[in-house]
């Protein structure tokens, strides 16, 4: 019994290597590896990608053609018409001028705080998880300790802590990062365990490769689809923390963002007032931006799960067969 | 047993965690909370002696006669003896005596709506991955809307077509006040009714997550060796279905539980707040309101350690349903 | 351009008339740009005979053996030909067209597979003895438990595992072991065929040689036949009865295990055959040097 190769279990393939052998089953030649990072463009991911400039727009170049969001006027609570696009609120300020600089102001803090948290959670992860040992143990034990003491009440008892007047813009986003990075970190580590593990990082720290210039050039590059996704879901988690924060009034004092403006429109009564047009907008904003971004994170989540890409190729050629099947039935 | 063990330790760490940070945050931030605390329960009638300031500036600091660790230690013991100081929003009553009366509306809210909603979402992410190209497809983006919608703001829609346009469920309230709260059936059918809508809330805004990942297990376990032998075995699809592939692919959902609990109970805080809800999270915004650093404190504590314990239940029970976690140790 | 395989050719026609018969089967992988993974495939296979398959990796064994079975998944496509399973009690039971209760029914009971790599194929969360009970009872509801337990811890002894290790998991026996059970689950319901798909390659050479020895007792025992899929072509010339070739897809030489190792006629056997380095080192030159006769001008 002679055998050449004695073949040993495989470690999992790192998403480049599935796509790859994905693209050359099919025919085509293997595509350059940064190619395959790229995500296929899918109806999900035009429409995320829609809300997500679309919104991101409207937060930038609004603000410079609707009217001041802070002019009182005596048409209190007035519905959508020609003069307010969207009503006023109680005090008969614009509805839509106001949802333009709080779209900013949302926009601002969700991604300084997605930054903050992606950095720290960076660091506790990858980092961690590259040393190894004794700093890898302390770094995990750190993460999963602040992953289960809950998040929101452990904001609300800082920012309650915090007197109205420190309570800043930098401060809040610093709470909230603070108490979000655990999650992403916890991913990271389990990755970058995943990729460190491999043959090309260990052929490259043999070869006396400074730390940086590995973790740089050979963990790094499988990490980016990770850390996007993990990035993402950072400022959605910023954006929904902050505008519950805001909206129990404990939010950065100064700024105007979605949240704060809920917070007006409970506390003027809106709802019972029923006026719609005041509340419904900023919860609708928030609730599209974040399905926008939830739909760039499925299509990031086929690079990360190839398979996942698999089934949707494959419930695309069922559906292309079945069409075919109908059609060659009916003639 | 090595598995429990560490589970156990890992715990006890986290709590301590939650303990000291319990203690570091009043003293770190700038304010005299002792000062502040004691000038407003003056304002509600309460007497001030040297006792009670001594008393807060252990739990709250502001006490700069005895050392750091001293003061570490005081507070510990006042703890573990359950003393966590009087509440100026519901004076003369004790911390401790606020929060048991609101703790069981949160836990019963909470749990049930977890329950159910992750029953719910993973039925039927198991049922959208193990067939792709039907109709259930479309519940994807459905739910990830949902989910990316902030709760309160759904809690206030919710009352805006339930309750105030269509009239089927209070907006307010965990009971009806002229009841007398017990275990008579008005009551509880009372209760029900008023926890219908932060329930459904809750339920309809986390579905979502336990959908999607659920639905993501089963499109990778459903490409595993083991569930191609048992379609060669001639098993029928549905004991596939559950035995081989939903039993595989719901692991992770059970092992993310902590994550999503953690979100549960934020979610909840602010939700109970637009319902005017009587559970744990309303008292500890009336406390920030009332600048009732003590209550803040209590009940931040108590929602850590239910968190905790959760957590430390499902991890066990954990255990018990992947067969490998045993042998690992 | 290929050899057209007649079976006519061999002196090894099926004695009593085989159990298996597949005709001109096709299958297409249903790309962008749609490939062929089996071209025009047609052998038969006879009652209690080892039938080898070889080639090299990509070349359609695999593809053809979980056709046969029907597991094959999009984009894979059986795109023509006929398989034919001609039952001991008589039937001819047409593969490609049975229903679907049909064809579980007929899984296992009559055509079972031992996969590649045990490692995976054992449900991770269940016990070994669950794994075998539901296999029975999928197919035989009649039995009661006990029966079910004792024709479990029968079939495990017979080949060579303590039935202590029906209560264990899978993560709890070794490669081996794994792949006995695998085994012995494969023989549970007394197959007429089983498909075997390099059920030893992840193994250590000792355990290799144990198990296929368990296998070639087995086969005498219960008269099944066997689908013997390998890349290992020595492995195939010591254990066969017969030997099918394949390259690309296509069943280039099917012979006598003898005849063929003797006079082998297609020129990619020929390579095949010479590729193997044998312990005094005369033949593997194309190994070490990687010089060959280009067989692709001989075609």
């Amino acid at each position: 019994m002679t055998n050449i190769q004695p073949v040993t279990e495989a470690a999992p393939p790192s998403p480049t290597e599935e796509l790859a052998t994905l693209a050359r089953s099919r025919g085509k030649r293997a595509t350059a590896a940064w190619r395959l990072m790229l995500p296929t463009p899918t109806p999900w991911l035009i429409t995320g990608l829609a809300l997500i400039g679309g919104i991101t727009v409207f937060g930038l170049l609004a603000p410079f053609f609707v009217t001041d969001p802070g002019a009182i006027s005596n048409t209190g609570l007035s519905a959508p018409g020609a003069d307010h696009w969207l009503g006023t609120t109680q005090t008969g300020q614009d509805v839509l001028a106001q949802l333009a600089y709080a779209t900013r102001g949302s926009l601002q803090i969700g991604l300084l705080v997605g930054v903050l948290a992606t950095v720290l959670s960076a660091f506790f992860g990858i980092y961690g998880a590259y040393l190894g040992g004794a700093a890898d143990e302390v770094f995990s034990l750190l993460s999963n300790v602040f992953l289960v003491i809950p998040g929101l009440p452990l904001v609300i008892v800082i920012s309650g802590f915090v007197p109205r007047e420190s309570r800043g813009l930098w401060t809040i986003a610093l709470v909230l990062a603070l108490t979000s990075w655990a999650a992403s970190a916890r991913v990271l580590r389990a990755q970058t365990l995943s990729v460190r593990n491999r043959d090309y990082v260990a052929a490259s720290r043999v070869s006396g490769e400074r730390p940086w210039r590995v973790i740089a050039v050979e963990i790094l590059p499988n990490l980016l689809p990770v850390l996007a996704s993990q990035f993402v879901f950072a400022v959605i988690a910023a954006i929904l923390g902050e505008a519950g924060l805001s909206f129990l009034g404990l939010g950065a004092s100064s700024s105007s963002t979605l949240g704060t403006m809920l917070f007006y429109a409970q506390n003027g009564f809106a709802l019972p007032l029923g006026a719609w047009w005041w509340f419904l907008p900023p919860g609708l904003m928030i609730a599209l931006f974040g399905m926008g971004l939830s739909l760039i994170n499925f299509s990031i989540d086929e690079i990360i799960n190839p398979k996942l890409k698999n089934a949707r190729l494959v419930r695309r050629r069922a559906r292309r067969t079945a069409r075919m099947n109908r059609k060659a039935a009916a003639s | 047993m090595n598995y429990v063990l560490r589970k156990l330790g890992f715990y006890a760490i986290a709590l301590w965690a939650a303990l000291t940070l319990n203690f570091i945050i009043p003293r770190l931030l700038p304010g005299n909370p002792v000062d502040i605390l004691l000038a407003k329960l003056q304002q509600r009638g309460g007497s001030i002696t040297p006792e009670t300031r001594q008393a807060y500036a252990i739990l709250l600091g502001g006490d700069d006669s005895q050392p750091i660790l001293a003061q570490y230690g005081n507070y510990l013991a006042n703890i573990a003896r359950g003393d966590l100081g009087v509440s100026i929003s519901y004076f003369p009553a004790k911390v401790t005596d606020v929060i048991g009366a609101s703790m069981p509306w949160t836990v019963i809210l909470v749990g049930v709506s977890t329950i159910i909603a992750a029953t719910i979402g993973i039925i039927l992410g198991a049922l959208v991955g193990w067939r792709p190209g039907t109709w259930l497809d479309s519940l994807i983006p459905a739910t990830t809307l949902l989910a990316a919608v902030p709760y309160f703001w759904l809690a206030l829609v919710l009352v805006y077509i339930l309750s105030r346009g269509l009239g089927l469920f209070p907006g307010q309230g965990g009971y009806d006040v002229v009841l007398d709260p017990g275990w008579n059936l008005p009551f509880i059918l009372s209760a029900i009714e008023h926890a219908t809508l932060p329930a459904l809330t809750i339920v309809i805004a986390s579905l979502g997550g336990w959908l999607l990942g659920m639905r993501n297990m089963m499109v990778s376990t459903l490409s595993e060796d083991y569930v191609l032998t048992a379609r060669a075995k001639g098993l029928p699809s549905r004991w596939i279905l559950v035995n081989y592939a939903a039993r595989n692919a719901v692991l992770p959902s059970v092992a993310g539980f902590a994550i999503s609990l953690g979100f549960v109970v934020s979610g909840s805080v602010v939700t109970e707040q637009v319902f005017s809800y009587p559970g744990i999270g309303s008292r500890l915004l009336a406390g920030v309101t009332n600048n009732d650093y003590a209550l803040m404190q209590g009940v931040f504590l108590y929602i850590t350690v239910a968190v905790l314990a959760a957590n430390l239940l499902v991890d066990l029970l954990y255990s018990v349903v992947d067969p490998r976690t045993r042998a690992k140790g | 351009m290929t050899l057209h395989v007649e079976n006519s050719n061999t002196t090894a026609r099926p004695a009593g008339g085989p159990v298996l018969t597949v005709k001109n089967l096709s299958v297409v992988y249903e790309t962008e740009t749609p490939i062929p993974a089996v071209l025009d495939a047609n052998f038969e296979l006879g009652r209690g005979e080892i039938l080898g398959l070889a080639g090299e990796s990509g070349c359609g064994k695999t593809t053809l053996a979980y056709a046969i079975n029907r597991l094959h998944q999009p984009p894979a496509r059986i795109a023509s030909g006929e398989v034919t399973f001609h039952d001991r009690d008589g039937e001819d039971i047409d593969l490609l067209n049975l229903e679907d209760e049909s064809l579980r029914r007929f899984r296992w009971s009559k055509l079972s597979m031992v996969f590649q790599g045990a490692m995976n194929a054992l449900n991770p969360v269940r016990t070994i003895g669950a794994q075998l009970d539901d296999t029975l009872r999928a197919h035989n509801p009649a039995l009661r438990k006990p029966e079910r337990k004792t024709r479990s811890a029968d079939v495990l002894t017979r080949v060579g595992v303590d039935p202590a290790r029906l209560r264990s998991y899978p993560h709890e026996l070794s490669g081996g072991m794994r792949q006995r059970v695998m085994i012995a689950m494969a023989m549970l319901l007394e197959p007429q065929v089983m498909i075997m798909d390099e059920p030893t390659t992840a193994l250590d050479v000792v355990v290799q040689r144990d198990i296929l020895r368990e296998i070639v007792r087995l086969k005498e025992e219960l008269n099944f036949a066997v689908i013997f899929i390998t890349h290992d072509l020595p492995l195939l010339l010591e254990i066969s009865d017969r030997i099918a070739v394949m390259l690309r897809g296509e069943i280039v030489e099917l012979d006598d295990a003898e005849t063929l190792y003797r006079s082998a006629t297609h020129p990619y056997t020929r390579k095949l055959l010479a590729s193997f380095p044998s312990l005094s080192g005369d033949r593997g030159a194309f190994i070490r040097s990687g010089e060959h006769d280009s067989f692709e001008e001989q075609k």
